[in-house]
């Protein structure tokens, strides 16, 4: 009991370190949110893209859902930083950690929003037309209402994995929670830091944990 | 940037021949880790969400319901946090304690334990969509709660369970390339290592191609399960 206090919840540990992982938690949070907006941005527009039904759309969005979707996201962030600069292009840590999460994740979303799309026939447009409904009052009060039940659930446990996945970025040496937790761990010879970096995700994830279930529930 | 760079970094013949045996050594220890990962995360993943359901009946005195909550801690503890750092924290942090790990078994334990958590989730989903009439009439039928399970619940239960079942099998076994990080000499490993060497990134690219080729059938599968049994 004595050692896993000492090791796991070293509360001296844990005030030494806190500079650090208070860093680390803020690369963690901008890289999230930068991560999630632009893959949800991406996402929308690719699956509005494949609701023109264009044949070559259609085929390259296939194909990039495809690959994404079958290629592990570590093999990816190494393929952006490890293998891009020989051919001259170099990022910096944040702009590939970003550049990875942002195209793997729009691969997601893109699937989800299509199925929240298709999810509604299109006899529904044509008749709010016909009634005379402006096309933003077709959205607000037809279009959305459904495709929220249809899209939610499953964007909310995407937006999950893809904060999870920003740990990652340790890989690439983005000093990001996980990479400061383990840059600590070395420091003070204490593996407190890495048991605080769980224990930080569970505090900012559990609540999402909880609504994802719960809308799974609702909805489903 | 010439097209005859591209070749000679990301598509070198020779590299690629010269790297594929190591390549392929790694890609078995990969697909060690995932099978051993999901096939025990899948069935003690299913004995956590019988556990679960039964302590949990509305019948059941408070203590029995009571032992729902570790079960429940466990899931959103495993799901909560990114799998790489549960893996991190096994292999470095548990050392302190005095429980040494090999790489191997400290990747196929992480495994085990988000799949599991994962699973319980989606077996629990699937028995509780099962309407209680069906419970109640295999029980007056003269079944066992277990034959009941077994016979009546379980069956209906794998039907729902099947398409997030799947894609979170795929996505367990994406994730084993994280076990790398701790030095598992796996595919992701070898190829980065084979880079390193000859400072040529065909290898990564190679590992791409490879994880690619194992996975996007699955993708595939795992689409077609959804739609089909969506239905």
């Amino acid at each position: 009991m004595e050692a896993l206090i000492q090791n796991f919840f070293n509360v001296e540990v844990m005030y030494r370190a806190r500079i650090l992982l208070w860093m680390g938690l803020k690369v963690t949070l901008q890289l999230s949110a930068v991560s999630l907006v632009l893959a949800i941005v991406l996402g929308l527009l690719l699956a509005s893209l494949r609701n023109l039904h264009n044949k070559v759309f259609d085929a390259l969005i296939i194909i990039y859902v495809d690959l994404f979707r079958a290629l592990p996201t570590i093999v990816l962030f190494m393929l952006v930083y490890f293998a891009l600069p020989y051919l001259g292009v170099c990022l910096p840590a944040f702009g590939a950690a970003v550049l990875t999460l942002t195209i793997n994740g729009a691969a997601y979303f893109e699937e989800i929003f299509r199925a929240g799309i298709e999810s509604i026939s299109k006899g529904q447009t044509e008749a709010a037309k016909a009634l005379g409904l402006s096309f933003t009052q077709t959205m607000r009060h037809v279009i959305l209402p459904q495709a929220v039940r249809v899209v939610l659930p499953p964007a909310t446990s995407n937006s999950l994995e893809l904060i999870k996945t920003t740990v990652l970025a340790s890989v690439i040496a983005l000093p990001e929670l996980l990479k400061q937790a383990q840059q600590a761990h070395g420091l003070f010879a204490n593996p407190t830091p890495l048991v605080e970096a769980a224990l930080i995700f569970l505090l900012l994830l559990w609540p999402l944990v909880r609504l994802t279930g719960y809308l799974e529930r609702k909805f489903g | 940037m010439e097209i005859h760079n591209l070749i000679h970094y990301f598509f070198n013949g020779r590299v690629f021949l010269d790297t594929l045996p190591q390549l392929a050594h790694g890609l078995w220890i990969t697909v060690q880790i995932a099978f051993l990962s999901v096939s025990i995360g899948f069935v003690w993943g299913l004995i956590l969400a019988v556990i679960r359901v039964t302590v949990k009946r509305p019948t059941n005195a408070w203590p029995t319901r009571l032992l729902n909550l570790p079960i429940a801690l466990y899931v959103d503890v495993l799901r909560s946090i990114p799998p790489l750092i549960t893996l991190v924290v096994i292999y470095y942090a548990l050392p302190y304690l005095g429980i040494y790990l090999p790489r191997f078994w400290s990747a196929v334990l992480t495994f085990v334990a988000v799949m599991s958590a994962f699973a319980e989730e989606i077996f629990r989903a699937g028995i509780e969509s099962i309407d209680l009439g069906q419970v109640e009439a295999g029980r007056s039928l003269g079944l066992s709660y277990l034959q009941m399970m077994r016979y009546v619940v379980l069956p209906q239960g794998f039907r729902v369970a099947i398409p997030p079942l799947t894609s979170r099998m795929i996505a367990i076994t994406k994730d084993v390339s994280l076990a790398s990080v701790i030095g598992v000499a796996d595919l992701l490993k070898e190829a980065r290592a084979a880079q390193a060497f000859l400072a040529n990134p065909t290898p990564l690219i190679s590992a791409a191609l490879l994880f690619t080729l194992v996975f996007l059938p699955l993708v595939r599968i795992s689409m077609y399960l959804e739609r089909r049994l969506a239905q």
